[in-house]
């Protein structure tokens, strides 16, 4: 005869409410565990999505994630002359912050070197991928844009001509996707009363200095616009991802480049990692000791729970012991019940999860391991905290029926 | 356990409870036997140490000197326990208080299934076993019930039946009609009679109804924690003896 599933039957509405309870409480931890995995996914997910096998970046940087990394664009003409080499593309991303439709928008905005790159192999889920060089992008699903929008940066308006999902920055913000020229107009877009000024700068720089006595022509030329001016640098770009030719070791491509005084080799997964240990690591340690105390204080309310249920049957106790009951079949009623209130908590916590994570602000990821591994660790705590009970139980004398 | 001996032995017990100042003797110099199926009245005042007798005999409250002897098997030697009590009680005794102290969520027949079944009888059989004796106390109709359903001598009786489940050697009531009328009282104690000569049990019953002292073939009287003389034998016993 089971004992523990006839208490919970004539309990049931007080036991359903505790369950309930805990279901929610392991639903958080739940939760946490899914929040972590959601920051790692959106974390390399570009990178993932780019599916390049190197990344070359600013000499001694670390990368157009993890800091500032510059190099000219003219290194991608170089890189595809690297035999072995496939593709080349410049790759330009950076976050902006501007109003649209009286509401702040962020996303991150990225150029795509357009013609080669037309943005086909993003996960399309409407609308086309880019067909101008100019004045068009492709809006994630989460930045709230429609299909055909148009978008006023910086001095040019853009047009969402597809949408995409699912495509989030490190931040958790949405990513967009322009042409280079128009990535670059946008993160250097400054007022014409800033440009006006810096010409006049320009001009005051050239008298003073010896070059524009020594060369009379510049000082005509500082007031023009800076893409006329020979002596300015070309704009600069983030990064340039390389894909190696089928059969060729990205690993040699990386050995080769790695020789180049002014530039600095990653392959993906180093890519990934750099991600992961530099933007996510604290957030990772926090999430983890949040989990670690969750799981610490979903097992002290379970014990006191177990306790004060064990407590209300003391009676019962006394008397089974009284009958004669082995302390196998007073151990087996409290287990039995800790391990139902977990296991049918942990069940609870996932359909409440099912339900609330998908209206989060930010991916929450269930894996089926991290399910695995917080089924065991209810497991544990249903054991561990019912050991409180069973040490009261066994505690239980006979002849407190008499009483 | 042989045939021959009786079932209950108690030689010279006592019990003291707490210690210097506080100390308390309970039962002093206690000596009874009690032959297979005899029901025997304990009557007594209050405080006179009538539960501790029957808790020391039913192996829940150790005494804490003289020895106990059931169906011929020594089982205390002063507060040292001779066998496995916990076992020994499961097999062999049946306990009745005042209270039913049925276990709240189990029917009236898991009740009694239940006591069965921590004694290793297979469910089925356990089973049958529980719903004859529930019928045999007339509560046949109300084994589906659970105990807040049933009346107080419903309660009473399926508490008999449970402290009956296992064919006891002894069995052991302390107050059980106190909570009942006149009528179901005596019904109660006409059972622990039946269960005495039918089953061959020895049967002691504490009790302050001396309505009902006709069923026993024994009446032992206890006061300051000692024994009196027996008051009356019948001539029941002598004949089922
Ligand atoms: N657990 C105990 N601790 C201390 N004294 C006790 C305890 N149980 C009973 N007594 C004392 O022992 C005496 C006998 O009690 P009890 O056997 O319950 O008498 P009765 O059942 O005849 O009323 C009483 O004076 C009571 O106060
Ligand atoms: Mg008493």
């Amino acid at each position: 005869m089971n004992l523990a599933v006839r208490d919970v039957r004539h309990n049931l509405a007080r036991f359903s409410l505790t369950t309930v309870g805990i279901g929610m409480l392991l639903m958080i931890v739940m939760g946490m565990g899914g929040i972590y995995r959601g920051l790692i996914e959106d974390a390399v997910l570009l990178v993932n999505r780019i599916d390049a096998d190197l990344w070359i970046v600013q000499h001694g940087t670390r990368g157009p994630f993890a800091e500032i990394s510059r190099i000219p664009r003219s290194l991608e003409d170089r890189l595809l002359v690297v035999p072995g080499v496939q593709s080349a593309r410049a790759f330009v991303s950076h976050t902006v912050q501007r109003e649209h439709g009286g509401k702040p928008l962020r996303m991150v905005v990225n150029g795509l070197s357009w013609p080669q790159d037309d943005g086909s192999w993003l996960p399309l889920v409407a609308g086309r991928p880019l067909e101008a060089a100019h004045y068009e992008m492709i809006a994630d699903k989460l930045l709230g844009l429609q299909l055909g929008e148009t978008l006023e940066l910086g001095k040019d308006v853009y047009r969402v001509v597809g949408l995409t999902q699912g495509m989030i920055g490190q931040g958790g913000d949405g990513l967009a996707f322009f042409t280079v020229p128009d990535a670059l107009a946008i993160q250097f877009d400054s007022s014409a009363e800033a440009i006006r000024l810096e010409r006049f700068a320009r001009k005051a720089r050239a008298v003073k200095d010896d070059i524009g006595k020594m060369q009379p022509m510049l000082m005509d030329k500082a007031e023009l616009p800076s893409r006329e001016l020979p002596a300015v640098p070309r704009a600069m770009i983030s990064a340039v991802v390389v894909k190696a030719a089928p059969g060729r070791d990205p690993l040699e491509i990386a050995e080769l480049i790695s020789g180049w005084k002014d530039v600095s080799v990653h392959t993906s997964d180093e890519q990934k990692e750099l991600l992961l240990k530099g933007t996510v690591d604290r957030a990772r340690r926090q999430i983890g000791l949040f989990t670690a105390l969750l799981v610490l204080i979903s097992a002290i309310i379970m014990a006191l729970i177990i306790y004060t249920l064990t407590l209300d049957k003391t009676r019962d106790i006394a008397m089974l012991k009284l009958m004669g009951a082995r302390d196998s079949v007073i151990l087996s009623l409290i287990l039995q019940q800790a391990v139902l209130l977990g296991g049918l908590g942990y069940v609870l916590a996932y359909y409440f999860g099912q339900w609330i994570f998908p209206h989060f602000p930010r991916r929450v990821i269930i894996m089926h391991e991290d399910l695995l591994r917080l089924g065991m660790i209810v497991i544990a705590i249903s054991v561990l905290s019912s050991l409180l009970g069973i040490w009261k139980a066994m505690k239980i004398q006979p002849n407190e029926v008499l009483s | 356990m042989t045939a021959a001996s009786p079932a209950i032995e108690a030689t010279g017990l006592t019990k003291v409870y707490g210690s210097g100042n506080t100390e308390v003797t309970a039962m002093r110099d206690v000596t009874l036997t009690i032959g297979k199926g005899e029901v025997v009245a304990l009557l007594g005042p209050s405080g006179a140490g009538k539960s501790t007798l029957l808790t020391a005999i039913g192996l829940i409250n150790p005494p804490t000197s003289g020895s106990i002897v059931i169906g011929g098997l020594p089982v205390m030697e002063g507060p040292e326990a001779l066998v496995d009590v916990r076992g020994f009680r499961r097999r062999h005794i049946g306990y009745v208080f005042q209270k039913a102290n049925l276990i709240p969520f189990l029917t009236a027949l898991e009740n009694v299934q239940l006591a069965s079944e921590i004694n290793d009888v297979p469910p089925r059989e356990a089973r049958s076993r529980a719903l004859e004796l529930l019928d045999y106390l007339g509560v046949g109709d109300r084994v589906k019930n659970l105990p807040h359903m049933l009346s107080g001598g419903q309660q009473q009786r399926v508490a008999v039946a449970r402290a009956l489940a296992n064919s006891p050697s002894i069995v052991l009531a302390d107050e059980p009609t106190a909570a009942l009328d006149s009528v179901r009282g005596r019904q109660v104690m006409e059972l622990f009679g039946k269960v005495a000569h039918e089953q061959g049990a020895g049967v002691l019953v504490v009790t302050h109804d001396h309505r009902a002292l006709d069923v026993f073939d024994e009446i032992l009287e206890m006061e300051d924690g000692t024994l009196r003389p027996p008051v009356r034998t019948t001539t029941h016993t002598e004949g089922s003896k």
